[in-house]
């Protein structure tokens, strides 16, 4: 059969990553622009944006590693293990990025060390994602159902490209996010910034596509032959509408369009990230049926996402349409 | 390869041991305070007492601050399976992973999605749908808990797998695997755990600002309830753990021994052995004070019954003596203090000088941080007598963990040692001095100005009438 239980929850995890980075990669990209904006009032309306939201968005972090040890775990024993370096940084970076949200209302002495920790933690967060990212596209020694390669082999030049991408994407989420959520200076000021970042990411994206394929050729035959090669026309077309979207969103002041647009770009890239790895989960090394659990732990935990998944989307929702609109610094406790 | 002589298994251990014990002070709290916070809740709805209103307000913010070191160190918790304990991960994943894959979809989900309507959502949603939110966050904190002790006492207890050639565990009986054996022990004991936890923190600031202010009404009110709490659910506590050793008896005599200090078996009667010294290298307790036969009636309730030595056990298959043999007596000394308390308690509310005998008030203080030291050292009995298996009996401790250099793990360890105590210690101190407030107006207080991470202050409809902008409902 073409498709069984573990591609249904290849598709999940999927999902769920997707869901990840692109929710925290909004409040990561807030923390990430905070250089710019120095006024501490500024900061508090910042942070009040995306305070309610937060600790959901980074659950879905806990959904992609947790499900993965659940329903691939020698994909999660294999990652895991080969990328330490960047993972244990990214978890203290979220651990800075995750307590400030409290501790910079705790203290006058030291708030300013806090807004500098959330910045940094933003930042480390999202440079060490985007590692990640590229670690896992370049290949992960695996012999043996075990990862069997040293130390550094998550560092290249393609990989820091990568992280440099992922901290420029998770700039221009956080940017059309605050455009959407803010008025008056903050606003103008994010708008300028999310051009930018858009820009900046357009070349970025140019450049790791015309770099992949090079880098194993199971790459390059996934995007020039057919029938993925249409995918892989199609995908730069898209994006290219995408960030017409966005530009034209920002010149017309509108504020749900931009971030939207944002949405689309990082839903485009994910899906080529999709079609480059399929049917591998660990590229070139493990393909999903090889890694997937047990068929009585596929179905156990699926039994539950079929109910729980949309229940979960259900009250998210909610949660974001009990605090929409825009936040007013007027407003507050100033 | 060792860094400073150090293996990379026993580094693994230890950065393991370390970032759970401080991951689960911050549930031992939260798991308490959530349910507190929902019962606060529904008594000012009930009541429409506003000193409620105010202790919910004043404890709220304690929470959120626990709450959010506990999500941030759970999820270094969640990954840390994959990065050091790979073996393990891809050999048991397929029991564990669905466990804690449940834990994510029905309590992580549900308490972060209604904790900021929870927190801050009051004005915007009305009293009805804040009191739903409230109830879910605290829901989801104990379902989190039944959870994750599911999947640690399968790991204590394991049932209804099969291992195939490859040495990877199949599910066959899912239900088997869920309440195994040492689950409904585990569960209850645990959770009875962070309530008595919070119950004496409780108690401990109430104290605090008795000691202070013998009229202050909301600390008599945080006061008795925490009272309360202590003599009604000690006795309960001390009951359960005796349940749970009599199974822990059952299922892994080793350890037992291990709590108890006995290398020798006894073939009829064993003594308790109230202090000691145990050397696993000699093989016996030092400097042993015990009582004659005391240890068989409490285990088995017969005094003449047979208890098994570490002996019995070929070297290579004992857990380490010392570290249960202490940490076991220093949850049970505390237990006992704790019912001390409790039972006090009751008298001087019989008596009527509940809020007025300022010994009963420092003794409470001074037992205010018990229930954290009390969680940590009955997890440590719990986890070191487990050893040298991570998987009772099936799966070693040594072949766990992931093929990883010392120095990268001794690295790691190095910088979780600092975060942590840098990150989590001054987090620390923010709750004292969150603590040390009088519980009274809210927002008489420089440094509760701030929302706690609220966009609340987008002008809900409510909002403006009912506060005039300030957020805090006082
Ligand atoms: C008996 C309770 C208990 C125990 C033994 C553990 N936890 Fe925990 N955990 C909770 C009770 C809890 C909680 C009450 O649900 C927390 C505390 C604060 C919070 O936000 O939720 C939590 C948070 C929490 C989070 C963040 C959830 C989020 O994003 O909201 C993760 C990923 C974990 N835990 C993972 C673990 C792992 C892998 C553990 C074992 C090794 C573990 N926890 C032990
Ligand atoms: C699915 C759940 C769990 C798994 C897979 C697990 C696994 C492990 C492993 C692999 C170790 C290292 C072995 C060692 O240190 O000797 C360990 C140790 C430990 N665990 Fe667990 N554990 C789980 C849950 C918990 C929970 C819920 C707690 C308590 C909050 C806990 C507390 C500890 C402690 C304190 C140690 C240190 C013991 C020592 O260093 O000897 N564990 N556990
Ligand atoms: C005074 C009487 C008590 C007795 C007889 C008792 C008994 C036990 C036993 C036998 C264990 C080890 C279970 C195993 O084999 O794994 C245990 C573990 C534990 N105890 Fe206690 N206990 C007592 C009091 C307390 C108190 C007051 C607290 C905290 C407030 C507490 C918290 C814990 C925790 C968190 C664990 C680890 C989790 C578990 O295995 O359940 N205990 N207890």
């Amino acid at each position: 059969m073409w498709f069984d239980y573990s591609v249904i929850w290849a598709a999940i995890i999927a999902f769920a990553v997707l869901a990840y980075v692109v929710l925290d990669g909004f409040d990561l990209g807030v923390g990430i622009l905070f250089p710019f904006f120095p006024e501490r009032r500024d900061r508090d309306v910042m942070t009040n944006s995306i305070a309610p939201v937060w600790d959901g968005n980074e659950t879905w972090l806990v959904l992609g590693g947790g499900g993965l040890m659940a329903v691939f775990p020698v994909a999660y024993a294999t990652i895991l293990p080969a990328l330490y370096g960047p993972i244990i940084a990214m978890l203290l970076a979220l651990i800075f990025r995750g307590v400030a949200f409290e501790f910079r209302w705790r203290t006058h002495a030291t708030s300013r060390f806090w807004d500098r920790a959330f910045c940094l933690g933003s930042i480390v967060a999202a440079f060490t994602q985007g590692i990640a990212v590229g670690a896992l596209v370049q290949g992960i020694t695996v012999e043996d159902r075990a990862f069997a390669g040293g130390t550094w082999d998550w560092l290249s030049p393609f990989s820091l490209t990568t992280g440099v991408a992922v901290l420029v994407g998770y700039t221009l989420l956080g940017a059309t996010w605050l455009n959407l959520k803010t008025s008056g200076d903050l606003q103008a000021k994010a708008h300028k910034l999310a051009l930018w970042s858009c820009a900046a990411m357009f070349v970025l994206i140019g450049v790791i596509s015309i770099w992949t394929p090079f880098i194993h050729e199971i790459y390059f035959e996934r995007w020039f032959s057919w029938p993925t090669a249409f995918f892989s026309a199609l995908v730069p077309a898209l994006l290219l509408i995408c960030g017409y979207a966005l530009w034209h969103g920002l010149k017309t002041d509108k504020h749900l369009q931009p971030f939207l647009a944002a949405l689309g770009l990082f839903l485009l890239s994910f899906t080529g990230l999709g079609i480059s790895f399929y049917p591998y989960i660990v590229p070139g090394a493990l393909t999903i049926q090889e890694a997937s659990a047990p068929t009585e732990s596929l179905t156990f935990l699926l039994v539950g996402a079929a109910v729980l998944i949309p229940t979960i989307l259900a009250y998210t929702g909610y949660a974001y349409w009990v605090f929409r609109g825009k936040i007013d610094p007027e407003e507050g406790y100033h | 390869m060792t860094f400073f002589g150090l293996s990379a298994e026993l580094l693994a251990r230890i950065q393991f041991g370390f970032t759970i014990s401080f991951h689960f002070i911050f549930p031992a709290m939260s798991i308490g305070t959530a349910s507190y916070l929902a019962v606060l809740n529904a008594l000012w709805l009930w009541k429409r007492d506003e000193s409620y209103l105010k202790l919910f307000e004043y404890w709220k913010t304690i929470f959120a601050v626990t709450f959010g070191m506990g999500v941030v160190s759970g999820i270094v918790m969640s990954y840390q399976f994959g990065t050091n304990w790979s073996v393990f991960s891809e050999k048991a994943g397929s029991i564990i992973g669905p466990l804690m894959g449940y834990e994510v979809l029905t309590a992580f989900f549900l308490e972060a999605g209604f904790l900021g309507i929870a927190l801050f959502g009051r004005n915007r949603v009305g009293e009805r749908m804040h009191m739903v939110a409230v109830a879910m966050v605290a829901i989801g904190t104990l379902i989190s808990a039944t959870w994750i002790t599911s999947a640690n006492s399968w790991m204590h207890t394991p049932v209804g797998y099969s291992i195939d050639a490859n040495g990877i565990f199949h599910p066959e009986d899912w239900w088997a695997i869920v309440f195994n054996p040492s689950f409904p022990y585990r569960m209850v004991h645990t959770v009875l755990a962070a309530f008595l936890t919070t119950a004496f923190v409780v108690g401990g600031v109430g104290a605090w600002h008795l000691l202070r202010d013998r009229t202050n009404r909301q600390a008599k009110i945080m006061f008795s309830m925490a009272m309360w709490m202590a003599a009604l659910m000690t006795p309960v506590q001390i009951f359960v753990g005796d349940m749970h050793g009599l199974n822990t008896l059952e299922h892994q005599p080793a350890k037992i021994a291990a709590m108890e200090g006995h290398y020798e078996t006894h073939p009829n009667g064993a003594p308790l052995i109230l202090f000691g010294l145990p050397d696993d290298e000699a093989e016996v307790t030092r400097y042993a004070i015990e009582i004659p036969k005391l240890g068989s009636l409490i285990l088995k309730h017969d005094p003449n019954a047979e208890i098994k030595g570490l002996k019995e056990f070929s070297r290579e298959d004992r857990p380490p003596a010392l570290m249960p043999f202490f940490t076991f007596r220093i949850m049970v000394a505390l237990g006992m203090a704790m019912l001390a308390v409790g039972m006090w308690s009751l008298w001087c509310r019989w008596r009527g000088t509940l809020y007025k005998n300022r010994l009963l008030h420092r003794a409470a203080l001074l037992m205010g941080p018990s229930g954290l030291v009390a969680v940590l050292a009955g997890w440590y009995t719990t986890e070191v007598g487990r050893q040298p298996y991570t998987i009772y009996g099936l799966m070693r401790t040594s072949d766990s963990i992931s093929p990883l250099s010392a120095q990268s793990v001794g690295t790691s360890l190095i910088a979780f040692i600092l975060v942590y105590f840098a990150v989590f210690g001054i987090g620390s101190v923010y709750l004292i001095k969150l603590m040390r407030r009088p519980p009274v107006m809210i927002e008489d207080h420089e440094l509760d100005k701030g929302p706690i991470r609220t966009a609340g202050i987008t002008p809900g409809p409510a909002q403006q009438e009912t506060d005039g902008g300030d957020g805090h409902v006082v």
